[in-house]
């Protein structure tokens, strides 16, 4: 594993993410955007590990991020997903939510959308703390417990639902075009299909033991059914939402806040995860074969065996191997990727063989030779 | 002339936010001033002026120094007691040229910045950083060698060499120019410095013989037709005069010092170098009455009093970076002695916890200082048990960072304060669920409570639940408080009698009273709630059960009584009584108004 250098930004680092890619050039990716957090004056960057050789390398040795353009933003950064090639949307701590364009050619950045106090409380702002986006349309979540539907082209709202979630809605992620799956401090998930015209959610999803809050989830890119999550205790549970209403596998993962989980988006045996703690996690899973004849999910060896369902027959051929999560029987490697010792990790994000992540120590780690 | 030259004055400012002339008021803070005009007048705005001692821990570029020194700190105190000095003191040497390298780093980044922006005045403050952080590192790495590495005779001066080339570097390339421009070939034998295959003693013995030589020959005048070569050989010889009239090429007394011992005193002992350094500095400044600042401090290193040297350092700078990591770093090498200051702590821990209390201030570094607190083994809890209460909690994420770091050290009064302070405010905005899940996380049973009264009183006024999805899966949660237990159950029981499950919903609606599972005040509720399940044309409740719901209203009834006495109209409870079957079934139906 190719050695990670840290590269010290000043500024407390809440969110990174890869600039996509075109799908028909197996491009490496070469510009991630970041956001801040905990400023006086926080602010979104985006920077170049200059793959394709473009840019110039002053000082530094290759692969150091170059900082191309910044701009301030009001309020920490909460979350930032990419729109497309030139937009990001932003989830503010002002409970706003904004959408940026980043002009290339001039490296500038302008807004392209603003949404003041999208979120709110009655007299108070509430920070909106998740947004997700399939272009154009951009859904966000929030401390004051609502779902938000925007597109990015209209200066309206598309649609609210009220009152989703009486406790705070950490994180989003699509299920499917049309489904939406949230997860909220008290530990539970929620489908809301966006096709029903109720505001209540289609199903409703939660540990049977106590109710960790859950701060990220992620759904597996191929299987849409698996989804993996991550909570207050560090550990990271992998549901499969079809069947019953408890997780599926659950491991040890961290000791602290378990902040984001990443399946990788081509290599889905491969997944990230980063926590308080300090540490990422790199997880490889062995798919296997031969196909068991029922599923078993189980803890980890060192916790007490909790028997999972067996599901009712149905359906073997797709049989993920995260499901099958014999961790005892060491199909399941982790490997640490960070120097020890460092301050929270907040946030990651891979493509292709590229990491980047950044940390409460205000720096930002890029490894270029992720091996997946 | 040095070049921190009037860097270390302690120059008295006006504050120019505050008119000439007028009274000033203040305040002292954690790292500031509040200061404020007095006015005697009512009419007039009055400001108050935030007076900031530290303005670098708000420098972009030293914040990286904060950043990365901060990880070198941590790493230090994980270095194990145990193993012997031998193999630590490499270790102690890498650590020391690691912090050294982030400053040269931090130099080289404020040096681009000042030399292409295009704001005079930022430019100025760059350099201005600059010439200060020149100044620590000259001072840090002076302390390696003498202190840190310890270099014995011998290396003691190829480091101080190395020292004074380093930060005299193009001056340097001047007087090496001047020096080898002639006759290379007669002083091979003394670039041969002391290396691992001599011992001291040898090389002593070679120098002086050369010594003498190239004495011999001055004295000869071999060397009197050529003015240049003349002023070299008495260079070699070490000759003050000879030496000072080059002074703008030495630039500092520290040079000239270094100087003259590698042609005077090569094999110096490190006892013997504060003679030579008092006695240089005396001879370079004698056209100055009073040192700088930065001379004193260099001449304390060189005279090994450590102690002089923080003092003066503490006294100069207007951060406790400097002298904190170095203190520490000192202290891992066992060099200070461990005498007490006045105030109970040690010299060491006295600037750690003044060096983080000062980044506790910083709206964003306040993170760093809690490792800084943990390894302060007498103080550092409770300087941070203090200050983690007042960091604000604007968004959740923020409190549970706030949270973790106060539960990893079991300082359960601050983790219940803080959630109480979320759970009031999610209270406040009406997320109850939000509120819920703070309490659970303290642990806190009697804000539950409240919460669950929350619950009943909207159930009450409004007939239904809300928030549903939280009551219906509470789960092990329920537990935390009677109140809460309540409500779960009570819940389940609208669950039940809407499943038509109506001898269940009966049994459980009984036992919430019997349990003694709700409160008194709920009772009367709870019995009218039991009436539609009376009603029925089945029957639901058995010939035991009524007999306990009778028994439970007439204990409400006197409980109602005898507190009805002070209110002006007491409460009339009817009880008509009538049965369908005498032998068996008696129902009793309640009515109150």
């Amino acid at each position: 594993m190719e050695s990670i250098n840290a590269k010290y930004v000043s500024q407390k680092i809440s969110k990174t993410r890869w600039r996509p890619v075109s799908h028909s050039f197996l491009q490496q990716p070469d510009i991630f955007a970041s956001g801040s957090w905990d400023n006086e004056h926080n602010k979104i960057s985006f920077w170049s590990i200059g793959s394709h050789g473009s840019s110039a390398m002053e000082d530094g040795f290759e692969g150091e991020p170059q900082l191309l353009c910044e701009q301030k933003h009001d309020g920490d950064v909460l979350d930032l997903q990419f729109l497309d090639q030139d937009r990001i949307v932003t989830a503010s701590s002002t409970g706003a939510v904004t959408v940026f364009r980043h002009h290339q050619n001039s490296q500038t950045i302008s807004i392209a959308q603003h949404w003041a106090r999208a979120h709110h409380y009655p007299c108070d702002n509430a920070p909106c703390t998740g947004v997700v986006c399939s272009s154009p349309e951009i859904v966000t979540v929030g401390e004051d417990g609502r779902i938000i539907v925007f597109r990015a082209d209209q200066e309206g709202v598309v649609r609210v639902i009220e009152n989703a979630d009486s406790s705070t809605i950490h994180a989003v992620t699509y299920l499917r075009t049309t489904e939406i799956l949230t997860v909220n401090s008290i530990g539970q998930l929620k489908l809301w299909d966006f096709r029903q015209q109720s505001n209540s959610p289609s199903q409703i999803l939660s540990l049977s033991g106590d109710r960790v809050p859950l701060h990220c989830v992620d759904r597996h890119p191929n299987q849409q059914h698996i989804v993996a999550t991550g909570g207050q205790d560090g550990m990271l549970c992998v549901w499969d939402v079809r069947q019953g209403n408890t997780p599926f596998s659950l491991m040890e993962a961290h000791s602290a806040e378990m902040w984001e989980v990443h399946f990788h988006p081509t290599n889905p045996d491969h997944l990230f995860t980063c926590s308080e703690d300090g540490s990422l996690l790199h997880w490889e899973t062995s798919s296997h074969s031969e196909m068991p004849s029922f599923l078993q999910g189980g803890r980890n060896s060192s916790m007490m065996s909790r028997s999972a369902m067996a599901p009712a027959g149905g359906n073997q051929s797709l049989i993920s191997a995260w499901l099958s999560g014999d961790c005892s029987k060491g199909r399941l490697e982790t490997s640490h990727m960070l120097p020890s010792q460092t301050l929270s990790v907040n946030s990651l994000d891979v493509l292709q063989q590229c990491l980047v992540c950044g940390t409460d120590g205000e720096a930002i780690f890029v490894n270029r030779q992720v091996p997946v | 002339m040095s070049d921190t030259e009037s860097l270390f004055n302690l120059n008295p400012s006006k504050i120019p936010a505050v008119s000439d002339g007028k009274h000033m008021g203040f305040a002292w803070g954690p790292g500031d001033i509040l200061v404020y005009e007095t006015l005697h007048k009512a009419s007039g705005s009055s400001f108050i002026h935030e007076v900031r001692k530290d303005e670098d821990i708000y420098s972009p570029i030293l914040r990286k120094l904060f950043n990365e020194s901060h990880h070198i700190f941590v790493g230090l105190q994980t270095i194990r007691e145990d193993l012997p000095s031998k193999s630590r003191k490499p270790q102690f040497v890498s650590i020391s040229k690691n912090y050294r390298s982030v400053i040269r780093a931090c130099m080289e980044e404020l040096q681009q910045v000042a030399v292409s922006t295009k704001d005079g005045e930022a430019s100025v403050c760059c350099l201005f950083q600059v010439s200060i952080l020149l100044a620590i590192e000259l001072i840090w790495n002076l302390c390696e060698v003498l202190f840190i590495d310890a270099a014995p005779a011998g290396s003691l001066l190829l480091h101080l060499l190395d020292w004074v080339r380093l930060h005299k570097a193009d001056v340097d390339e001047k007087a090496r120019e001047v020096l080898q421009s002639d006759s290379p070939a007669e002083h091979r034998d003394y670039w041969d410095v002391p290396s691992g295959t001599q011992t001291l003693t040898e090389f002593d013995v070679k120098w002086r013989h050369w010594h003498e030589e190239v004495d011999r020959c001055l004295q000869d005048n071999s060397f009197a037709s050529n003015k240049h070569l003349e002023i070299i050989c008495k260079l070699l010889l070490g000759d003050e005069d000879i030496l000072l009239d080059h002074k703008e090429l030495l630039g500092t007394w520290y040079h000239f010092l270094v100087t003259r011992l590698l042609f005077c005193h090569p094999t110096v002992k490190p006892a013997e170098l504060h003679y030579y350094a008092q006695s240089c500095m005396t001879m370079f400044l004698d056209s100055r009455s009073v040192p700088e600042p930065l001379d004193s401090i260099l001449l304390a290193a060189f005279e090994f009093d450590i102690h002089q040297v923080i003092k003066d350092c503490s006294i100069a700078l207007n951060n406790w970076w400097f002298v904190a990591h170095l203190t520490d770093l000192l202290d891992h090498c066992k060099l200070l002695q461990s005498h007490n200051l006045h105030f109970g702590s040690n010299l060491r821990e006295f600037l750690l916890l003044e060096y983080a209390s000062g980044l506790f201030t910083h709206h964003s570094l306040w993170q760093l200082a809690v490792d800084y607190f943990d390894h302060c083994p007498e103080f550092g809890r409770v300087y941070l048990e203090l200050q983690i209460e007042r960091v604000p909690l604007d968004t959740e994420r923020k409190a549970l960072k706030v949270l973790r770091i106060c539960e990893q050290r079991q300082m359960s009064e601050q983790v219940r304060s803080i959630c109480k302070i979320m759970a009031m405010r999610a209270l406040r905005n009406n997320r109850l669920g939000s509120a819920l899940s703070w309490s659970i996380r303290a642990k806190d049973a009697a804000f539950a409570t409240l919460i669950s009264e929350r619950f009943l009183q909207d159930y009450c006024t409004r007939g239904t639940f809300s928030d549903l999805d939280l009551i219906d899966n509470l789960g092990p949660a329920m537990l935390l408080s009677d109140r809460l237990t309540f409500l779960g159950k009570y819940r389940e029981f609208h669950k039940l009698y809407e499943e038509k499950r109506f001898t269940e919903a009966a049994k459980l609606l009984l036992s919430l009273m019997t349990a003694k599972i709700a409160p008194r005040s709920f009772w009367m509720t709870l019995l009218t709630d039991a009436l539609p399940l009376l009603e029925q044309k089945e029957v639901i409740f058995s010939a035991d059960q009524t007999y306990e719901l009778m028994y439970c209203l007439g204990e409400l009834t006197s409980s109602l009584n005898s507190e009805a006495t002070g209110t002006d109209r007491p409460m009339q409870v009817r009880i008509s009584t009538y049965s369908l079957n005498p032998a068996q079934i008696t129902v009793c139906k309640i009515k109150a108004f």
